[in-house]
């Protein structure tokens, strides 16, 4: 049933918004609908594939789990957050050189989950990266491509420092 | 009965559809069986599965259209369940369809050479039974719809992520009972994986175009994943008796299969396609020429099935794999000799199967000395052995098939037995085709439409490649548009991308559109140069006599004077310049009243050779090493082939190993989220080694087939033959899939008690 709106104020990718929002909305619908940021994918709803991933203080969640009233006052990035002044990240550029998507509906999610993995683990085996990233579902690539751009990427940021 | 007044007064809540309405307001989907039963995008009077809609709310947002169906009541009526396909054939089962009076939607016996002749020959006759289960290739993105009913034109307006094909569409506007011309599909670039699950989707497609016409306004829903798993599409499940007629030296000499198919609820065009779209490939790889097919597809109270990655040949490779491991088992053969030993051979080629495929091309014997070479086959014996020797229960799988790729649509009239199909009223079926279009604007840069609805598998860099090689461009002069519009653009009834189809087809209909463009251009050229077109050459961006290259200009100026400068244009010449093509196999035609078909075009080959240890205590099986060896013909971006590869092989793997759409045996559906429909992630998906070889189609203009599907048609039997060969020291035969844990663990606990 609705519920009284209450105010948030979440600042995305470096903006503050100030919106009301009914307690029960979903900070992956706040996302979509609210600041039409359709770069956050969703596939399940209910926490398994991990195509809603987002950082919250740098940190992965699946924004299909949490409430947007729960990330009142937070920081969040989504994937439209992860290119500066149009330059990808190298986890992108990484993807693209090295096929690391299909259809690209989870790329979003493994995009940001890799981002945390190599913020924890600058030099991960490829044992490690498929352990990182098994939160993650994606059902065109067999996840090979996907592995080997993550190691790419991890070498582009090793040599870049 | 439902009582719909409360959602309908909800605040927010704009019209409540029942399926009472759906079929007041629309006709059943028409289907290709004799069989006549009532389909429609709701359920009328009876609900037959779970999932199956009831009613539609159409509301302001989804959270209050989702209040609201909690407020609509519902009262069933309990029935006695069909779950079971084997039970859906006994005499005294419930009817799902009361007007049938029975549970079969289809039925044919199809018979080929001589097989009582093929069994009275035997030396050996081996008979089993196999089952299959129902899994989904299941894409991350789900359903989506936005259907706009225009009152004052009667036209239907639908953007989704439909993937054809595109005979659908006319299924969709039978039901709707409008002219097909007043039912627009748009389709947006990029939809979110399909693997065929989405070509199901018309069935809402139909719902949502009736729910806008009765809210009068445009509709949109977005499925969740609740109700994609229950309630979208998969492939069929099903049981099947296969006999085989071998020689002492292990040559096949007949196959006689009963197969029963689950085609659920109710039986869905292109449905029953999952029977007979592998008929022109239903020996394989193998030389085999006495078949008899006996097919039942069986309704019950199960989501209807559809195309799902792979489509007919996993089930049919399954148990054909099995079935030669079984042979080597009782000849004391080794599994690749066996297989060698039937083999269809290169000098074979173009080879006709007892069934009236046609393959194209293939060295299948060299595919197989490859994978064996790459595998170290021979060490990879001696570390099982070593590893037996420890008590490990390690096995060697191996599963070979041809990969079919360009469905021709006469194969699905299989269906219909050849007195039907041989009545003067009837339209045969036959072919399949797809069209590109072309342009050049007046600075020489190209557009290219095609119709060909991609779902991740790199269509735009593909045709982008092949157009820029015709003309002598770079990737950068060339903008491809793959979003998809049924009134605006040309396209076939084949066509979408289903079957394989692009590398073969799509491609092909670009290379054509490319080269008449290039005709045009050079047409042009000869005249505004005075050259003779023959003399001329495309290179670099510009046209030039190849004795004299100082006669040139550059593709940018013709193209300007195509536009800009009429008055320099011969008579015969069109202002603009572009072309269209529409490729299609002339080798395709419909069956004949023997049943026989070329159900495909082009004929890929590939063999998988899978390594496995079983863990004893907890039923797991993990993959230690993966050989995929494959002949798809030339290949045109060998990044996404392997790509293709490594996606099709997990899917095989996956409904091998761990994924099933599960019913209780009341037809409770118990496989609802992603933790009870467990799909791989990283960590469980192998490594693959991969290998080519590369025996060019002679059909399609670069040589290329399909590579889509290849894996997820041999991987579930490499599996089973790994893990039947982990598990055979302990007198275990696996003819079930699939092998996860509890299953796994269950047969080595009852090996030990008995």
């Amino acid at each position: 049933m609705p519920q009284a709106y209450r105010s948030v104020e979440i600042t995305v990718n470096g903006q503050t918004y100030n919106k009301q929002v009914e307690p029960r909305r979903l900070l992956s619908d706040f996302l979509r609908e609210d600041l039409d940021l359709r770069g956050t994918h969703v596939g399940c709803e209910h926490g398994i594939c991990g195509a809603c991933t987002v950082l919250m203080n740098g940190h992965t969640v699946r924004s299909c789990l949490m409430f947007a009233v729960q990330a009142n006052g937070e920081e969040i990035t989504t994937i439209e957050g992860l290119a500066t002044n149009g330059e990808l990240h190298p986890l992108q550029e990484a993807f693209w050189e090295n096929h690391g998507l299909q259809c690209g509906f989870c790329t979003p999610g493994f995009l940001l989950s890799a981002c945390e993995l190599l913020e924890r683990n600058p030099d991960p085996t490829e044992e490690e990266v498929r352990v990182g990233l098994s939160g993650n579902m994606c059902r065109c690539t067999g996840y090979q491509h996907i592995v080997e751009s993550v190691l790419a990427a991890a070498e582009k940021m090793k040599a870049r420092k | 009965s439902y009582d719909t007044r409360e959602a309908e007064n909800h605040p927010g809540v704009i019209a409540v559809l029942t399926g009472e309405e759906v079929g007041q307001m629309s006709k059943p989907f028409p289907v290709g069986v004799t069989a006549a039963f009532k389909y429609y995008s709701a359920a009328v009077g009876k609900v037959r599965y779970v999932g199956e809609p009831v009613a539609v709310v159409v509301a302001s947002d989804r959270y209050v259209a989702e209040d609201a169906m909690e407020l609509i009541q519902v009262e069933y009526e309990a029935l006695p369940p069909i779950v079971h396909c084997e039970a859906a054939l006994e005499a005294d089962a419930p009817l799902l369809h009361e007007e049938l009076g029975d549970n079969i939607g289809c039925h044919r016996l199809l018979t080929y050479g001589d097989v009582d002749q093929a069994f009275e020959e035997a030396d050996l006759v081996l008979k089993d039974r196999f089952v299959f289960p129902r899994y989904s290739s299941l894409p991350l993105e789900t359903y989506a719809v936005i259907a706009d009913f225009d009152s004052i034109t009667g036209m239907f307006t639908v953007r989704s992520n439909f993937m054809g094909p595109f005979s659908m569409h006319a299924v969709a506007a039978r039901a709707l009972d409008v002219d097909e011309n007043k039912l627009r599909f748009i389709v947006p670039s990029d939809i979110g994986g399909s693997f065929g699950i989405k070509s199901s989707i018309y069935p809402y497609i139909v719902l949502l175009s009736l729910a806008s016409r009765k809210a009068g306004r445009p509709v949109k829903w977005i499925e969740d994943r609740q109700e994609h798993l229950m309630a979208s599409s998969c492939q069929t499940d099903r049981v099947a008796y296969r006999e085989v007629a071998v020689k002492n030296d292990g040559t096949l000499l007949g196959i006689k299969s009963k197969v029963i198919e689950n085609v659920g609820a109710y039986l869905r065009a292109p449905e029953p396609a999952c029977t007979f779209r592998p008929i022109g490939n239903f020996v394989g790889p193998y030389k085999v020429r006495n078949v008899q097919l006996d097919a039942y597809d069986v309704m019950t109270n199960k989501c209807p099935t559809g195309p799902n990655r792979g489509y007919g040949c996993q089930q049919i490779y399954f148990e054909q794999e099995r079935m030669m491991d079984r042979i080597a088992e009782e000849l004391k053969m080794d599994p690749i000799e066996v297989r060698m030993k039937n083999l269809i051979q290169a000098e074979d080629m173009p080879y006709t199967t007892p069934t009236g495929g046609i393959y194209d091309s293939g060295d299948y014997p060299k595919g197989m000395d490859l994978v064996v070479e790459m595998s170290q086959y021979t060490k990879l014996r001696e570390q099982q052995k070593k590893a037996r020797a420890e008590g490990r229960l390690f096995g060697i799988g191996i599963a070979t098939g041809v990969d079919p790729s360009v469905s021709n649509m006469g194969y699905i009239t299989i269906a219909l037995p050849p007195e039907v199909r041989a009545q003067p009223g009837y339209l045969p079926k036959s072919g399949s085709a797809e069209w590109a279009t072309i342009s050049m604007n007046q600075r020489g840069k190209v557009s290219v439409t095609m119709a060909t609805t991609p779902q991740g598998q790199g269509h735009e860099t593909v045709v982008t490649q092949i157009v820029a090689d015709e003309l002598g461009l770079t990737p950068d002069d060339i903008a491809i548009v793959d979003e998809f519009d049924t009134s605006k653009h040309g396209w076939t009834i084949s066509s979408g991308t289903y079957a394989s189809r692009f590398a073969s087809v799509g491609t092909s209909a670009a290379v054509l559109a490319a080269r008449k463009l290039k005709g045009k251009i050079i047409h042009l050229a000869a005249a505004l140069l005075s050259v003779p077109e023959e003399d001329l050459i495309i290179q670099g961006g510009k046209v030039f006599a190849k004795d004299d290259p100082e006669k040139s200009m550059t593709v940018k100026r013709v193209a300007g004077t195509a536009h800009w400068n009429h008055e320099l244009l011969p008579d015969d010449v069109e202002a603009g310049l572009q072309a269209r093509a529409v490729f299609r196999f002339p080798s395709n035609v419909a069956p004949d009243p023997q049943d026989r078909v070329n159900s495909s075009n082009t004929y890929g080959f590939m063999v998988e050779i899978a390594v496995v240890e079983v863990d004893p205590d907890s039923g797991q099986v993990k993959i230690l090493d993966w050989f995929s060896v494959h002949d798809a013909g030339t290949i045109i971006n060998p990044k996404i082939v392997e790509g293709q590869i490594y996606g099709g092989a997990l899917h095989g793997i996956g409904g091998a190993l761990f994924e099933e759409l599960a019913y209780d045996d009341d037809g409770q559906f118990l496989t609802g989220s992603f933790m009870h429909y467990v799909c791989p992630t990283a960590v469980e998906a192998p490594k693959l080694t991969i290998g080519h070889i590369c025996s060019p189609s002679p059909l399609t203009p670069l040589g290329s087939k399909g590579a889509g599907e290849s894996s997820s048609e041999t991987a579930p039997a490499a599996v089973a033959g790994a893990v039947a060969d982990a598990l055979g020291p302990l007198g275990i035969r696996i003819n079930e899939l699939p092998l996860n844990p509890k299953r796994v663990w269950t047969l080595i606990h009852e090996s030990k008690t008995t």
